[in-house]
């Protein structure tokens, strides 16, 4: 059988604002290119295949399951990743009000959380509709059964959802303050 | 080391004085920020920038076999392959928390797609890629899997979690002489604990010392284990879990990744990374087992419980001693003269069952509390009165008295905050459009435990303070809770207080687990901390109990001296451990609550809909409002899973865990969950620790699902005995004409 051993390839890939070359079998998944290659460890595994949510991160703004694609798909995009949202002594409103509200306890699916709030915002801002949305036609507008439904591909096993919707009714809010 | 021994009740402590103002606050988690923003590092995210090699686990693929041979050379000849490891060592599931041995193969599989090898090499997709390779060539052996016409064989484990009987008097005699009998047996699947952070570890040898950052909850047994499952000795063995991304009870003995891991690197001469697949998770950790239950219970005719039985059958796999105590909560919580309490563990070729957050009584109370409902009603009584009339006034087993039961005031308060007397009178009588609308209630009890615990606290020159101890944080909040106690009882503001989790370097701990934690490693944090205190006043020449302790100043009489003065440019350490001791044993010691639903159910789909869920709960002093209550809606969250969602299945001809994925076994998701009422009463127990408090984390649990199952039955007039409630055991039986529609 004669067949290319070296699966490897050359990339590059904008993380965060950051453009960064790397030379990495072209199986990994941009999830595991950050993890394990970039030293961005903040996006997390919790079942490589789309289930879970945890390793949300935004790519040219919109949510996206990072342990279902590839990183050599993404030359060009802008990728987002909770270390891009903000840090410790500069938190995003989504992240100050995740802290707040105790939107977490283990803290394991909390950033694919927050960049996913970050996201779901977006998507209402643009007039996206959900499965909750009464009329798929008139806009969307942030409500309790809205942000539920549209949050419902982040799992928490600790079930921090009551609180996770509050934070994300309160950074919305602070959003649109500060817009 | 200063020492506590719960002999005797506590009195006021500096924690009731409240002087810093910090005890019991809902303040925002210690370690929050870096959570919120991806910077605390979880078992796998440890070692970055080293060279380290990838693991990937090989599975077994058949139930029960001999394995014969492991063909690894077309793995071991694919480039970047460093390793393929095989042989006895490896571990097929997760350890069990009672001791500190490992389940390791020795050439057999014990269950469906258990670990048989690990492939190391240089990348995780190499790893992944060779691990296909592998070929296992295998004798089958005949398996057993499912308990179904093998319940006979049932034994009677000295190795569970409580005793497999507890009786009194004579059961079976009473109950034939009761007036009233009433005898259900009820059901309920097996469960995945199903954390996010799928079990990791990354080991590290330097020399003959092997370090090791893997996902665990008890650390001190956790480092036995890992020594145990490599043959080393303990002392060469370091284990750190700083953050550990949920537990439930799978990750309370270690899981196959970290004895994995550390072989791979000792073979590959590097340190190995290795995090289980959440396929691996489903089937090579643990998991709870699935319970056939029957509940008797004799009464007089005017409704009052005479004699109790619950027996239980379980799973568990060939060997194993751990049994799910379904009985746990019935053994107090229940009045009845003749009593009788049984497990028995049928063996079969499955996954090993284990602990999953509250053993017991998050199967036991589903069957309980749903019999109270369904016994209430043939009196014709309405279960919050008929609950009110079998009040036991003393522990009914033991006859020792409770040191605190407030289950009748959270009940009454919850009805109260409910709105209970609006509950549709009869059942299937209230129609709001397309929905059946009914309420339930249950009630909650969860025993309480005090563990041997120690902790140091370091006061630096300049007056700040640091706890250290091996304690775990497993989303608890513990670090916040040990941080809130360290500044009440010191007088520091918390930003003065750090701690240090998670390292088996630091004083030995209970560990997280059966909701001990707060109350265990908190009581070490407050032994220290009186030594603190007890050495202020000694450099003062004061009596301790005269000095007061605030924002970093010891005040004595007309004196306000700041610590830095006292502590005289010099560090202070102190160790304090707390034990259990006679309270443990002279009172029944229990968190209670209870839990109040309202369902609507579809009357074309059956499809159930929880909409309202509020729990009262009484669990001594409450540490942090904030972070109790979260574990408060975590339990009730569970509940609704266990209720409607949540169920392992196992094909009973081959063992295979069917839905072994996130996408198939259903946990809630954010649609499921409305928003929910936690009331937390204030209360003390003085019995339970120096803290006055107990555990939490659990109580919410313990019987949620049930109050679902009565408010179902409430809405449907349909009592389902056979858990979760899902949309098959509603359709056939749905009545067709329910009041008129809104």
């Amino acid at each position: 059988m004669k067949r290319n051993r070296r699966a490897k390839r050359s990339m590059k890939l904008k993380i965060n604002g950051v453009e960064h070359e790397l030379d990495i079998d072209m199986r990994t998944s941009l999830l595991d290119a950050c993890r394990d290659h970039l030293g961005l460890t903040g996006s997390k595994k919790g079942c490589d295949h789309g289930q879970c949510g945890a390793c949300t991160m935004l790519v040219n703004g919109r949510r996206i399951n990072s342990c279902l694609t590839l990183a050599v798909m993404h030359e060009g995009d802008e990728i987002t990743t909770i270390e891009g949202i903000g840090e410790p002594g500069n938190l995003h409103p989504m992240q100050e009000a995740f802290l707040h509200h105790d939107g977490f306890q283990c803290g394991y699916c909390t950033p694919g959380q927050i960049v996913s709030a970050v996201g779901m915002l977006g998507e209402v801002a643009d007039g996206w509709p959900s499965h909750a949305s009464a009329d798929v036609k008139a806009g969307a507008a942030l409500s309790g059964d809205e942000i539920r439904e549209r949050m419902s591909g982040n799992l928490c096993r600790c079930s921090a959802y009551p609180n996770i919707v509050d934070a994300i009714e309160t950074a919305s809010a602070k959003m649109k303050e500060n817009a | 080391m200063n020492k506590h021994v719960m002999n005797e009740a506590i009195g006021e402590t500096r924690l009731d004085r409240g002087t810093q103002g910090v005890i019991g606050q809902g303040v925002d988690r210690y370690e929050g920020k870096l959570k919120v923003s991806g910077k605390a590092p979880y078992a796998y995210e440890h070692l970055i920038g080293e060279k380290v090699a990838y693991g990937f686990v090989v599975p077994g693929p058949i139930g029960r076999a001999r394995v014969k041979s492991i063909d690894t050379a077309k793995a071991r000849a694919m480039p970047g392959v460093l390793a393929v490891v095989t042989g006895d060592a490896i571990m097929h599931s997760s350890a069990q928390p009672m001791g500190p041995d490992v389940p390791a193969m020795k050439g057999e599989i014990f269950h469906y797609n258990q670990p048989v090898a690990l492939v190391v090499a240089e990348t995780f997709e190499t790893a992944r890629h060779a691990s296909h390779l592998v070929e296992v060539d295998y004798e089958p052996l005949e398996g057993h899997y499912e308990m179904e016409g093998r319940r006979e064989t049932g034994r009677a484990s000295d190795g569970g979690p409580m005793a497999a009987d507890t009786k009194r008097g004579d059961f079976e005699k009473a109950f034939a002489a009761s007036e009233v009998q009433f005898d259900r047996t009820y059901t309920t699947p097996s469960y995945h604990a199903a954390a996010m952070e799928p079990h990791a570890s990354v080991a590290k040898w330097d020399g003959d010392q092997l370090t090791v950052w893997s996902s665990c909850q008890l650390l001190d047994l956790n480092v036995k284990q890992i020594a145990n499952g490599v043959g080393v000795d303990a002392s060469k063995v370091r284990l750190l879990s700083p953050y550990i991304g949920g537990g439930f009870g799978s990750k309370l003995g270690i899981g196959p990744d970290a004895v994995l891991a550390a072989l791979g690197a000792r073979e590959v001469g590097r340190p190995v990374k290795l995090a289980l697949t959440r396929q691996n998770v489903f089937q090579a950790t643990s998991r709870r087992g699935e319970t056939i239950q029957r509940v008797r219970i004799g009464a007089t005719k005017d409704g009052r419980i005479t004699c109790f039985a619950h027996e239980t059958d379980t799973p568990n796999a060939e060997g194993e001693g751990f049994f799910e105590p379904s009985g746990i909560s019935t053994v107090f919580l229940y009045p009845g003269d003749d009593r009788l309490v049984t497990h028995r563990v049928v063996t079969t070729d499955v996954l090993t069952t284990s602990a999953v957050r509250a053993p017991g009584e998050a199967t036991g109370m589903l069957a309980t509390e749903s019999a109270l409902d369904e016994l209430a009603e043939q009196f014709g009584i309405d279960p919050i009165a008929f609950r009110k009339l079998n009040e036991p006034e003393k522990d009914p087993q033991e006859d020792v008295p409770f040191s605190s039961r407030r289950l009748l005031e959270c009940i009454d308060e919850g009805a109260r905050r409910f709105g209970w007397a609006d509950r549709p009178s009869k059942p299937a009588t209230r129609r709001e459009g397309e929905w059946l609308v009914g309420y339930g209630m249950a009630s909650a009890s969860r025993a309480n435990s005090l563990m041997a615990s120690s902790a140091e606290i370091e006061m630096s020159a300049d007056g700040r303070a640091t706890v250290k101890t091996s304690m775990t944080d497993i989303g608890t909040g513990t670090y916040t809770i040990l941080q809130q106690i360290a500044a009440e009882m010191l007088g520091l503001p918390l930003d003065r207080v750090d701690v240090l989790l998670g390292d088996t370097s630091l004083p030995a701990s209970s560990g997280s687990g059966g909701s001990w934690g707060a109350n265990s490693a908190g009581s070490s944090v407050f032994v220290a901390a009186e030594a603190i205190v007890e050495e202020f006043a000694r450099r003062l020449d004061v009596d301790a109990s005269t000095l007061t302790l605030k924002d970093g100043h010891a005040i004595a009489g007309n004196r306000q001296i700041p610590f830095s003065e006292i502590l005289k440019r010099e560090t202070l350490t102190v160790t304090g451990k707390i034990e259990p001791g006679d309270t443990s044993d002279n009172t029944n010691q229990a968190s209670y609550g209870a839990h109040f639903a309202e369902v609507a159910v579809n009357v074309t789909t059956g499809e159930t809909r929880v909409r309202r869920l509020l729990t009262v709960g009484t669990a001594g002093r409450i540490l942090n409002m904030k972070t109790a209550t979260s574990q408060c809606y975590g339990g009730q969250i569970w509940g609704i899973g266990y209720a409607l969602e949540e169920e392992l299945v196992v094909d009973p001809r081959s063992g295979l865990i069917v839905n072994h994925d996130l996408a198939e076994y259903h946990v809630p998701v954010h649609a499921d969950v409305p928003k929910l009422d936690v009331v937390l009463l204030e209360d003390r127990d003085p019995y339970a620790s120096p803290l006055a408090g107990k555990g939490i984390g659990e109580l919410a649990i313990a019987g949620v699902g049930a109050a679902i199952n009565n408010a179902v039955y409430n809405a449907t007039g349909i009592r389902v005995y056979d858990y979760p409630i899902t949309m098959d055991k509603l359709l056939p039986r749905l009545p067709e004409e329910v009041g008129a529609a809104a």
